[in-house]
């Protein structure tokens, strides 16, 4: 799932700077807001909309230029699309009940919200029972 | 200047910042960014049991992502406590009129405080709320494989088609928990 075509070894310390750095983007940049999430959802605001937008502006010109050089993100199977949307639609519900996507959950946890935790710990239950039930689902 | 650096960032930094971690992962490891990956990596690590999803090195193709999810819990307790912003989020005041008829009145923080507390998890709305909508998440993205990193971020700036439908669907099931669900949890 996670294989890419090049495997590179950097020092871990690199990863974590990164993530250090989308921590920072995303509670600075609101996208952890409890408030944010739901104003999008509610089609109150257009802030998040706005942020996609521009994060897909910078990261689209520069995947289609890492991708003549040769580095190249895997393709996604797409299968008979099952898996995407009704996987989709099982996620968007827990997104919008919760309010927090995964990468804002860790964040938050950072930020000192520790009832997540409990919300991460669920999250695994979902993924783990997922991998058991997968043999038997749609795809 | 300390005020400047408590505020919050408008989208137009913050978008590009984004957009730049995901090329920045992907150019300097040849990486692919996406963060929901991760629990398939603590689950392969802690309780693979005997399912085959669970059977891989997930130390070859997941340990960097781990690390990287370690930095974002470091990266929220700088942006989110140390240069916590002191004022009240800058939603529209159509979403504030929104919000108020659930009950929320306090729009501080980053989170509500009266909901997102240990207290609130222990009642049954509450454990609907965090313990039924983490479990839809982890289930979700596992099975979407990807989630608003890995397919609303990395696969639609890759311009794959999975991950537009993966996107559509979440928004909208998104949008209908807010409307549907919520009101139920919240609500006094």
């Amino acid at each position: 799932m996670t294989a890419t075509p090049v495997q590179r070894q950097r020092p871990l310390g690199v990863y974590l700077a990164m993530g250090v750095l989308f921590g920072i983007v995303l509670t600075k940049g609101e996208l952890v807001s409890w408030f944010r999430i739901e104003e999008a959802l509610r089609f109150k605001g257009l802030y998040l909309y706005e942020v996609f937008a521009s994060a897909l502006a910078v990261a689209a010109p520069g995947f289609a230029l890492l991708k003549r050089r040769g580095i190249a993100l895997p393709p996604k199977a797409f299968g008979r699309g099952v898996r995407y949307v009704a996987g989709g639609a099982v996620f968007g519900l827990g997104w919008g009940t919760v309010g927090a996507c995964p990468g804002p959950l860790f964040a938050l946890i950072g930020a000192g919200v520790g009832v997540l935790a409990a919300t991460v710990v669920a999250a695994l239950a979902g993924t783990w029972t997922y991998g058991y039930l997968r043999p038997r689902l749609p795809h | 200047m300390q005020d400047l650096l408590h505020q919050p960032w408008p989208w137009y930094v913050t978008g590009p910042v984004v957009g730049l971690v995901a090329v920045g992962l992907l150019a300097i490891g040849h990486k692919p960014f996406g963060v929901s990956s991760n629990l398939r990596h603590i689950c392969a690590a802690w309780l693979p049991g005997n399912v085959a999803y669970f059977k891989y090195d997930w130390r070859r193709d997941g340990l960097w992502n781990l690390v990287f999810i370690l930095g974002v819990v470091a990266g929220g307790f700088v942006g989110g406590v140390l240069l916590a912003n002191p004022h009240p989020v800058a939603i529209t005041p159509a979403a504030v009129t929104s919000l108020a008829k659930l009950g929320i009145h306090d729009f501080s923080g980053l989170v509500p405080r009266e909901l997102f507390t240990l207290h609130m998890l222990l009642t049954p709305r509450g454990f609907v709320m965090f313990i039924g909508g983490g479990f839809l998440i982890g289930f979700g993205t596992a099975y979407a494989g990807g989630c608003t990193s890995g397919h609303g971020i990395t696969g639609l700036a890759d311009l794959q088609l999975p991950s537009l439908l993966t996107v559509i669907s979440f928004f909208a099931a998104g949008a209908a928990a807010s409307f549907f669900v919520l009101p139920l949890l919240v609500s006094r």
